[in-house]
């Protein structure tokens, strides 16, 4: 105990002083844009109580500055004895793109601007269309075909359309099978930033310090499932379509040059709520919840469906499952 | 130390001094620099988003530039490990200009990587003391420690062997070693460079072990072809191999230096060849990539092609390129050893620059096709970094010719004989 109140007054004392030695906090480097205070920002792992709360005051007054909004930005840390887990019913998905829209509401991503070309919109959720199947047929004895030809069928992740676009979904010859961060037990993307800018947390999902990023888009390369976005300019937000509830390591709003991606939600979940994109969807083919805890509806799925993950065959062992009825 | 002050002084000045055409070229590199320097004020205020480089294609023209470009440096080696390894004479004299094109090729490696950042003013975050880097983990921090620690050992190297010539004492032994150790440091640049893209079992494109092995290969070819090109123009404009000059580049080291290259590219080419045949006959969905390559990919209706026509043209060139190597007599005309050095140097840039960082992208691991050409603004700062790069060869190598050539020397030693150098 004596120990622990000493490490914590060290801990404070150190806070004081490194908050000390920056001169001209509020300097602003023109160009690049960013005040000395930003620039000497630690790495969020590595501030203390009070360097985190100094560094959300600043966030606060800046995003009221330009978005005139009143933000809260909490650092609800993960949960003991929760790792999430994500199921998707592919059978039931029509194709809607509700989750998508109403991921970008919850997530305050880029928006695409009426009138600047350059400000464009980011999603975190893709949702692919497929075929049920496609036959080519074969011309009998050429190429060790059979009158039958070529089928592609199934989840096949090459031959699919990103972009579709038709009166009413579903469409009777299709499926549907969205794709966001899968947040992988052994995720390539954490293992290949030279920063350590993007880590898994305790309960499993993948985070990224959007203060710590230096933009250099390894992980973008190393992700198998294209789950992470870059923002390549600064972000458009509509002051009316920002969700003021945030988390700083997941919704707040993001700056130019830095990577993110789909976090389950964690300003939600980490309160008790399910993911947006759980409750958007209006067939209920998203399921959410712990995977310890045997009456989570995700182990409900895992116990009594069949279910698969994408890409296994890499080793970076998904807690983001697939199924049908 | 006040010797060190006035070696330094006096290199600054002359490589600062020159005839009106050097002037010119100095003028017409800072120029270029200048331009790209205003196309990245823009980008520094804009953001990435005046390259065409997108979610789907996230590495560009900057990244491929630079792949190739670590090839460049590392094969100052070619030259370094015959003249020291082998004693091999023809080599002595040139072994400078090797080390300092390494020096040129590394500042346009470091700078293609900063101008690729999203966000420059945390590059201090990959270090240790100023940030955290994820060693051993990221190959990007290993990439940091091996093209530092390659431009040290090549400013080291040249800088200390110049500084000696130039006070007219022997080199101490202690200099051996780190020339020992440059050589496979030279190695270890480009094959940490091939890994970052070899390690990502996301992208099958470049998920392939002979990725190193061909790295170095096709940087065995394209170095030494450079280096040709560039012995023959620093030979015609400067002292080198006018009467009453120490200095000499013999044809033979050229014809060395040509066989060399003849050599890497029927490795490279045969390589090549295994990986197309591996991915080919395998014929899984591995193939995608390659087929965008040289046949165009087509989805849903459409062909996309953009980069077939280059690196048809590539493969061409570098086909030409081992054709006019491999005869003694094509190899030992000028024209047309000239030709196939071009030919050699520009095939490769394609086929390992763009040719390579590009389909890596396409499709996307989740079946998007995305095709990327670079903007105006991208050309213009690549274009820039390059100039930038040859604006510091050309300074080094004036002071090393000054010095080397006898046309500079310290006060103190104006009257003793230039000492063994190697």
């Amino acid at each position: 105990m004596v120990d622990e109140s000493r490490r914590d007054f060290l801990k404070k004392a150190a806070a004081g002083a490194t908050a000390a030695v920056i001169p001209f906090a509020n300097v602003r480097i023109p160009v690049i844009d960013v005040t000395l205070e930003e620039f000497f920002q630690k790495h969020y792992k590595e501030m203390s109580e009070e360097e985190k709360q100094r560094v959300i005051e600043r966030l606060k007054k800046e995003y009221k500055e330009k978005y005139g909004i009143d933000a809260t930005i909490k650092t609800t840390e993960a949960r003991e004895g929760v790792v999430w887990g994500y199921a998707l019913n592919i059978q039931k998905c029509i194709g809607c793109r509700r989750c998508v829209y109403a991921c970008m509401r919850e997530n305050n991503q880029s928006r695409a601007s009426p009138t600047d070309p350059t400000k464009s919109e980011i999603q975190w959720i893709r949702v692919l269309e497929i075929e049920k199947f496609k036959i080519h047929p074969g011309e009998e004895g050429k190429d060790f075909r059979t009158r039958f030809g070529e089928i592609i069928a199934g989840v096949n992740l090459e031959e699919n359309e990103h972009y579709y676009n038709p009166e009413h979904v579903p469409e009777e010859d299709k499926f549907y099978v969205p794709i966001q961060c899968q947040q992988c037990e052994r995720p390539p993307c954490v293992k290949v930033c030279p920063t350590k800018a993007t880590w898994k947390e305790p309960d499993g999902i993948i985070v990224v310090d959007y203060n710590w990023c230096i933009g250099c888009r390894f992980c973008l390369a190393a992700c198998p499932y294209w789950a992470r976005r870059f923002n390549w300019s600064d972000p458009y937000l509509p002051k009316e379509e920002i969700n003021p509830n945030m988390h700083y390591l997941g919704n707040r709003i993001r700056m130019r040059g830095v990577v993110e991606k789909c976090t389950f939600c964690i300003q939600r979940t980490r309160e008790g709520r399910y993911p947006a994109c759980v409750e958007a969807c209006p067939v209920g083919a998203r399921k959410f919840g712990n995977l310890l805890d045997p009456e989570s509806d995700v182990r409900k799925v895992l116990e009594k469906k069949r279910v698969f993950r994408l890409k296994e065959e890499l080793g970076t062992q998904p807690k983001f499952f697939y199924f049908m009825d | 130390m006040s010797k060190l002050i006035d070696f330094v002084i006096t290199s600054i000045k002359v490589s600062l001094t020159g005839s009106r055409k050097y002037y010119a070229w100095l003028a017409s590199l800072l120029i270029i620099v200048l331009f790209g320097a205003f196309s990245y004020y823009y980008q520094l205020k804009y953001g990435l988003i005046i390259t065409d480089i997108r979610d789907q294609v996230s590495w560009g023209s900057y990244i491929a530039n630079f792949t190739f470009l670590v090839g460049v440096a590392a094969a100052a080696v070619m030259i370094v490990l015959p003249a020291y390894i082998y004693n091999y004479k023809e080599f002595k004299h040139i072994t400078i200009f090797g080390e300092l094109l390494a020096v040129g090729a590394l500042i346009m490696c470091l700078s293609f990587v900063l101008v690729d950042l999203g966000r420059i003013d945390r590059m201090l975050h990959i270090l240790p003391f100023t940030g955290t880097p994820n060693w051993p983990q990221s190959m990007l921090t290993w990439d940091v420690i091996v093209l530092n620690g390659y431009l040290f050992l090549n400013l080291l190297i040249p800088g200390y062997l110049l500084y000696k010539a130039y006070v007219r004492e022997p080199p101490r032994k202690w200099i051996r070693i780190f020339i020992l150790i440059s050589i496979p440091w030279a190695i270890s640049i480009h094959t940490v460079t091939a890994f970052l893209y070899g390690g990502l079992a996301a992208r099958p494109f470049w998920n392939t072990a002979v990725m190193a092995p061909r790295f170095l290969a096709s940087a065995f070819t394209a170095g030494p072809a450079l280096m040709i090109i560039i012995l023959q123009i620093v030979r015609r404009y400067t002292c080198i191999g006018k009467p009453g000059c120490r200095l000499v580049v013999t044809d033979r080291a050229l014809f060395t230096l040509a066989h060399i290259a003849l050599i890497s590219m029927l490795v490279n080419l045969f390589f090549l060849g295994s990986e197309i045949y591996t991915v080919g006959y395998a014929a899984t969905s591995h193939l995608a990539p390659l087929k965008y390559l040289f046949f165009g990919l087509e989805h849903n209706g459409v062909t996309y092609a953009k980069l077939k026509p280059y690196m048809w043209a590539a493969i061409t060139m570098e086909i030409i390129a081992a054709i006019l190597l491999l005869f003694p007599k094509t190899r030992k005309n000028f024209t047309t050893l000239n030709i196939a050095c071009i030919f050699a140097f520009l095939g490769i840039w394609t086929e390992k620059g763009m040719g390579l960082i590009i389909p890596g992208f396409i499709p996307t691991p989740i079946g998007e096709i995305w095709e990327y050409y670079p903007t105006l603004m991208e050309i213009m700062i690549t274009l820039a970094v390059w100039a930038l790069g040859f604006l510091v060869y050309t300074l080094l190598l004036k002071v090393a010719i000054a010095i080397e050539a006898e046309e500079v020397v310290h006060p103190s030693a104006k009257d003793k004989e230039m000492p063994e150098m190697h």
